[in-house]
């Protein structure tokens, strides 16, 4: 297991690629990997993303959710990179990569992965435009996509 | 005891530090709540509507009625928005 935090942009098709290699020699049949990109607003306009984070806790937190995802799950690989401090439109946030020996549980785990990840590892997101900046707020969704695991 | 208090986001932005040394004997998180409030306005606007604050003691996730037995560092912040 590998799991990143870090301020520095990747490049998620080299990540992939390694990625991929790693499982096969692991002999994994199957590789799902997701990234998280900083979206636009519909009618465009937003400058850039700022990403805090909670230094010690975010990694214990990371490799939590990704031990119980291998207990939940056969997998032979995973990989999480998550990026904070400032990003622009664009650019990517953070990926995670699965690695199992059939697609179920590569795509199961990934799935889950996201779904902690996204409210119970502490990040937190602020959008920056024209009027001055926001604190992203968590949705009633991001809390309910827990139920179902 | 004292507690290393860290603020994150907008309660950070609220109180206008990351962090601050508490000099306490507040049992349990709620109770340290109620104290951190009453130190003034700045405080009284970050901690004064809980739904909206999630805890961490020790750098993991706790309820508003865990003990501090032993803790040495309480976090406070809003939901998370990783991903």
């Amino acid at each position: 297991m590998v799991v990143r935090v870090q301020q520095a942009a990747f490049d998620y098709g080299q990540e992939c690629a390694a990625f991929a290699s790693t499982a096969a020699q692991a002999h994994a049949g199957a590789v799902v990997t997701f990234a998280g990109i900083v979206r636009d607003w519909p009618g465009g306009g937003l400058q850039g993303m700022e990403i805090e984070h909670y230094p010690g806790m975010t990694e214990r937190a990371l490799a939590a959710i990704e031990a119980e995802a291998r207990q939940r799950w056969a997998l032979q690989e995973v990989l999480i990179v998550h990026r904070h401090g400032q990003l622009a439109p664009g650019d990517i946030i953070m990926m995670v990569a699965t690695a199992s020996a059939h697609r179920a549980d590569a795509f199961d785990a990934a799935a889950f992965l996201m779904d902690y990840l996204k409210s119970r590892a502490p990040f937190w997101k602020k959008e920056i435009g024209p009027e001055g900046a926001q604190w992203v707020e968590a949705r009633e969704t991001d809390e309910e996509a827990l139920r179902r695991w | 005891m004292t507690l290393k208090v860290l603020y994150f986001a907008w309660l950070r932005e609220r109180i206008g530090a990351p962090r601050e040394d508490i000099e306490t004997s507040a049992a349990t998180v709620a109770e340290l709540v109620a104290e951190l409030r009453a130190r003034g306005p700045r405080h009284e606007a970050a901690l004064g509507d809980m739904a909206a604050v999630r805890v961490a003691l020790d750098q993991e996730l706790a309820a508003l009625d865990a003990p501090l037995t032993g803790v040495r560092e309480v976090a406070f912040f809003p939901p998370m928005t990783g991903g």
